[in-house]
């Protein structure tokens, strides 16, 4: 008889990618949640849109790559992308800002540079820059909260404006946009970073109807539900700590020394971390393994940067958020943290004793 | 802050970095007592069951042998023997399948039980009166090699010569499902006290330190009541974490210290033993039972009965696992060691040999075979659990690139295979597999760069030595050649001549008897001779003839005519033609360049009138060779000269010197007639200048620094001769002068 012969360890904790992978995306269901219930259902026609987008496109570079497709598809890193993306760009934006984005994500960003594992850029963030700067204007306009807008939308209405550009009623974008008063609303951070430009002061931009106490309303909600979601992924095991606390961290002393310096000009670390994407960004999107820096002192370097560039592009750069510019550059300076911050092996001295 | 020994002293346990927490699974065997096995009908003994080298047979085939007697022999210091685990006949001695990963054929007795179990004669020893080498002797005679795992003869660690601050005991024992130490310090815990205090004796140590994994309370109890007499022996109980028991985590977790790259635990003071080797070796000292069988944990969800047996060294597998009521599954894998660090057999005959500490047949649900390798994702999981701190990622990268520079940068070799990465891994890449591919690779690399170092070192050793032999040749002949030459002359001058002609005439006194052919032969030799003679004339002055075409030539072509010139003259070996050449050469070249200066200046000065220049460039390309032809004439006369000096004066030109340039030999050697030819040639020189300064005015200004510029770099030492060419060019600048103006 013959036995099978295998080497060493024959054991496995049984956490493969796909459940990874997996569980990051669910826990992304408390912010999609949020999203949904106080900016209108738009989030989850981009979701699945983004999901069957990128099973499509994965599947056909797979196929032409000569790779198992159902084996590869299963490792659900095509739909975590998805998501993300999704949940990154307006809500009702059209249709075909998402399949494009999607599409280029996984197609240009993914799967020419090698697939799941050697891609040097994250995927999502890569394809919402193409966005933005492809689209500018679909790209922005963002509806102001339910409770803020003029007119009710129902979910059909979000279909309906995403596909034809206009809601079942017949209304536009930028006049869905507009409030009871006809001023267009844009998002806390655009409102208040076009308010500062005009000389307004910090305190007389933040009394406008879309802030709410230290951040902007509703969306002080979604952060904290994907904080909670990151939280949750930490107590898992499923991320390090260090990358969202580097870069919440170095965002908050950052803002903080700003604000102390400028208080009419700078807002305050809080409205920093709780308006904009700062809690998807620090927990779900600079947190992707294959493009984040591997070492433990590298990703606090790594989350560190990411912080500094959102600061700097949110308060002196000419974008209102930054957080896709923020990871694209820090994913570029990834082999170089790597690097330099390889731990010190057992038994050898640190490597500045050696020189 | 008080001091590592205090803290040490105080219970206090530090960490490592990484580690993993497998399920344990030793539920299955640590609640029943040790089986003893039933003499096997067979035993496998292969002749090394160690690190080191096989000691020598001392049995035959056919021979009887009694249990306990040594059937190698140990006289090697690496070598530890094996012995008779019963009395018995030897069957065979033949290659078997060793219990190795690889599973490569090894050397190994078969030995056919007579189920008398009758023992050799035993002399226990009493280890207070015995001295360290009596007793280091007989933990070798005993082939005791560490138990825990890796087999390193006892002998060398137990008689380590440099100062000993801790013995550690490892009794970790942190793979999943083992639990041999575990039941052997339940059940022997004094025996291996004693052990512990034969070390002692041989280390003598400040502090005796017993790891204990905390799932094993009833083993840690145990110790901790059999070492209640000795002061400084330190039950510790350490968190159960994969993989506390690796000799350099443990020492870690005791000590805080590490041992430092490419060094020994002996290194920094500590000595690290397995509880089974302390076991055995206080049963060699005390009872001379030598080393002849082991507890082994027979575990895995295919047996009926997983349980520790206590089993003889050469017991087949098969015979382990039919005693615990193995029942096979397709695809089944046997391992033998833990789940982490084992290996899988091949087939049921491989023995149980002193490393052996578990057998596990696991079903497929237990332990589930990997599936496909997936790419990796870069989540460091590997890095995290990694204990050596290591980058395996990194590694892996490097490891399937086979960059070996940069897997030794990024520390592959302290990689020590505990599989923690490959656990976490959730792409379920056999991370170990690929290193254990990349150290092989490595180690085959150093191999070669070895072999090619001595290869290297031996041939420039034989260069060296070729090279001595020559000179020292070289040297004995100039000796010889020195002692001939003061016997000529304290024979007088003439003896060379004189001994020449007693050998001719002794010659023509033995060649007198034979025929008249000789003397045909000796005339047409001389003809020949002759002959050979009048055409080496003719060449030469063939060659002297194209010297002289060349150097005219030189003027327009002075490129490649240095080179060829310099060559014709050595063919011709004559040194005065050669400096005359050299004279007129440098001449021709000079005024070549002169000309070519000047035409270019005149080109590049803004002339009025460009005709004119154009004009002078033409007249500058003609006048130097008329100054050539004279130069030419004024070097015939200087090699005449020079010949006749040099006949009378210049030895043969030796071996060196024809090889150095000929115009510097020639300096060195005849200083004096050079000066001659190149006052001659100076002469000549003023005579073709005149003739230049009475040709048509424009063309004069060029022509005369055309040959005076020559003049004054090659007359230098003539002196006169410097003097009339700077005569020549004051009268021709004069002109020059006048016809500008």
């Amino acid at each position: 008889m013959s036995f099978k012969i295998a080497s060493s360890p024959h054991q496995h904790n049984q956490r493969s990618t796909a459940h990874i992978m997996r569980l990051v995306a669910l826990a992304c269901l408390p912010g999609i949640a949020v999203q949904a219930v106080l900016f209108g259902y738009g989030v989850l026609i981009q979701l699945i849109l983004a999901i069957v987008t990128a099973w499509l496109s994965e599947a056909l570079i797979l196929k032409l790559r000569g790779k198992p497709v159902f084996a590869r598809l299963k490792d659900n890193s095509a739909l975590l992308t998805a998501v993300l993306l999704a949940v990154a760009i307006p809500p009702y934006a059209p249709w075909w800002i998402i399949v494009i984005g999607t599409a280029f994500a996984i197609i240009m960003v993914k799967q020419l540079y090698g697939g799941l594992g050697n891609n040097l850029f994250n995927p999502a963030m890569a394809a919402y820059v193409l966005l933005l700067v492809s689209f500018p204007l679909q790209m922005t306009q963002w509806l102001p909260p339910l409770s803020l807008q003029s007119v009710d939308l129902t979910p059909l209405d979000a279909v309906c404006s995403i596909f034809t550009h206009y809601s079942c009623s017949g209304f536009s974008l930028s006049q869905l946009q507009a409030n009871i008063d006809g001023i267009t609303m844009a998002t806390p951070l655009d409102t208040l970073r076009t308010d500062l430009s005009r000389g307004l002061t910090l305190d007389e931009s933040l009394n406008r109807p879309v802030f709410f106490a230290f951040a902007g309303t509703g969306w002080l909600w979604v952060n904290l539900a994907y904080l909670a979601g990151g939280l949750l992924l930490i107590q898992q095991k499923i991320i390090s700590w260090r990358i969202p606390l580097a870069v919440i961290a170095s965002l908050f002393v950052l803002s903080a020394i700003a604000t102390l310096a400028a208080p009419d000009t700078v807002a305050g670390p809080l409205f920093h971390l709780f308006s904009g994407g700062t809690m998807l960004a620090a927990f779900f999107i600079a947190t992707d393994p294959v493009s984040a820096s591997t070492t433990n002192k590298g990703r606090l370097v790594y989350g560190a940067l990411i912080g500094l560039l959102v600061f700097l592009i949110r308060n002196f750069g000419g974008y209102p958020d930054a957080y896709a510019f923020a990871v694209l550059l820090a994913n570029m300076a990834v082999p170089l943290i790597d690097y330099y911050t390889r731990p010190r092996t057992y038994g050898h001295r640190p490597r500045s004793e050696l020189k | 802050m008080p001091g590592l020994f205090q803290q040490i002293q105080a219970g206090k346990l530090w960490d490592f970095h990484g580690g993993i927490h497998p399920p344990g699974r030793k539920q299955q065997t640590t609640q029943k007592p040790i089986a003893v096995l039933p003499i096997p009908d067979r035993l496998y003994l292969p002749l090394r069951q160690h690190i080191g080298v096989a000691g020598q047979l001392l049995v035959r085939v056919g021979e009887r042998v009694l249990k306990g007697q040594q059937l190698t022999s140990a006289e090697n210091s690496m070598a530890v023997p094996v012995h008779a685990p019963t009395s018995g006949t030897v069957l065979s001695i033949t290659p078997h399948t060793s219990p190795h990963p690889s599973a490569l054929p090894e050397l190994t007795l078969v030995l056919e039980p007579d189920g008398l179990d009758e023992w050799r004669q035993r002399e226990p020893l009493n280890f207070l009166t015995c001295d360290n080498m009596t007793l280091l002797s007989r933990i070798q005679d005993s082939g005791i090699a560490g138990m825990g795992g890796a087999g390193f003869p006892t002998h060398i660690k137990a008689g380590l010569t440099q100062p000993v601050d801790y013995l550690i005991i490892n009794a970790v024992e942190c793979e999943p499902y083992i639990s041999a130490d575990d039941l052997l310090m339940q059940e022997a815990a004094t025996t291996i006290v004693k052990g512990i205090d034969i070390l002692c004796r041989l280390l003598n140590p400040k502090a005796v330190l017993i790891g204990i994994e905390d799932d094993k309370p009833i083993a840690a109890a145990a110790m901790m009541a059999a070492c209640s007499q000795r002061e400084h022996y330190y039950v510790r109980i350490v968190p159960t974490k994969y993989p506390s028991g690796g000799e350099k985590q443990l020492i870690q977790l005791l000590t805080n210290k590490e041992v430092p790259n490419g060094r020994r635990p002996a290194d920094i003071g500590i000595v690290m033993q397995n509880v089974g080797t302390a076991f055995a070796i206080a049963q060699a000292v005390l009872d001379d039972h030598p080393l002849l069988s082991r507890i082994v944990t027979v575990a895995g969800d295919t047996l009926n009965q997983p349980q520790n047996v206590l089993a003889l060294l050469g017991t087949p597998v098969s015979a382990l696992l039919d005693a615990c009521g193995f029942q096979s599954q397709p695809q089944q894998r046997v391992i033998m060691g833990g789940p982490m660090m084992g290996f899988t057999l091949p087939d049921l005959s491989v023995p149980v040999v002193k490393t052996t500490n578990c057998i596990l047949a696991p079903t497929a649900q237990e332990l589930p075979s990997a599936s496909t390798e997936m790419d990796c994702i870069r989540c460091s999981a590997c890095a995290d659990a990694c204990p050596a701190s290591l980058l395996p990622q990194q590694l892996l990268w490097y490891s399937k690139a086979k960059d070996n520079d940069k897997l030794q940068e990024y520390n592959l070799a302290d990689c020590i295979e505990c599989g923690a990465c490959a656990y976490v891994c959730p792409s379920e890449i056999p991370l170990v597999q690929y290193y254990r591919v990349a150290k092989a690779d490595i180690r085959e690399q150093q191999r070669e760069a070895l072999k090619a170092e001595q290869a290297k070192a031996r041939f420039e050793a034989r260069n060296a030595r070729l090279e001595q032999e020559k000179q020292e040749r070289q040297q004995r002949n100039q000796q010889l050649a020195a002692a001939r030459q003061q016997q000529q002359l304290a024979s007088g001058a003439n003896t060379a001549v004189a001994d020449a002609l007693a050998r001719i005439k002794a010659k023509q006194a033995q060649a007198a008897p034979a025929d008249e052919r000789n003397k045909e032969q000796i005339l047409a030799e001389r003809e020949l001779k002759k002959q050979q003679a009048r055409e080496y004339q003719q060449q030469k002055a063939q060659q002297q003839e194209q010297q002289q075409n060349a150097q005219q030539q030189a003027p327009e072509q002075h490129s490649g005519q240095p080179e060829q010139t310099p060559a014709a003259t050595d063919n011709t070996n004559s040194k005065a033609a050669a400096v005359a050449a050299a004279i007129a050469r440098a001449q021709a070249k000079k005024a070549a360049q002169a000309t070519e200066q000047q035409a270019t200046e005149q080109q590049v000065t803004p002339a009025p009138n460009t005709e004119k220049s154009h004009q002078a460039a033409v007249s500058a390309e003609a006048d130097p060779r008329k100054a050539a032809i004279a130069a030419a004439i004024a070097r015939a006369k200087a090699k005449q000269q020079a010949q006749t000096e040099n006949e009378s004066s210049a030895p043969p030109a030796s071996a060196g010197a024809v090889n150095k340039p000929a115009a510097e030999s020639d300096a060195a050697v005849t200083p004096e007639d050079p000066r001659k030819a190149a006052v001659a040639a100076a002469l000549a020189r003023a005579k073709a200048k005149k003739q230049a300064s009475a040709e048509p005015t424009e063309q004069t200004a060029a022509s005369a620094t055309g040959a005076s510029e020559p003049d004054a770099v090659v007359t230098e030492d003539p002196r006169k001769a410097a003097i009339a060419a700077a005569i020549a060019r004051a009268k021709a600048r004069k002109q020059a002068d006048s016809e500008n103006s």
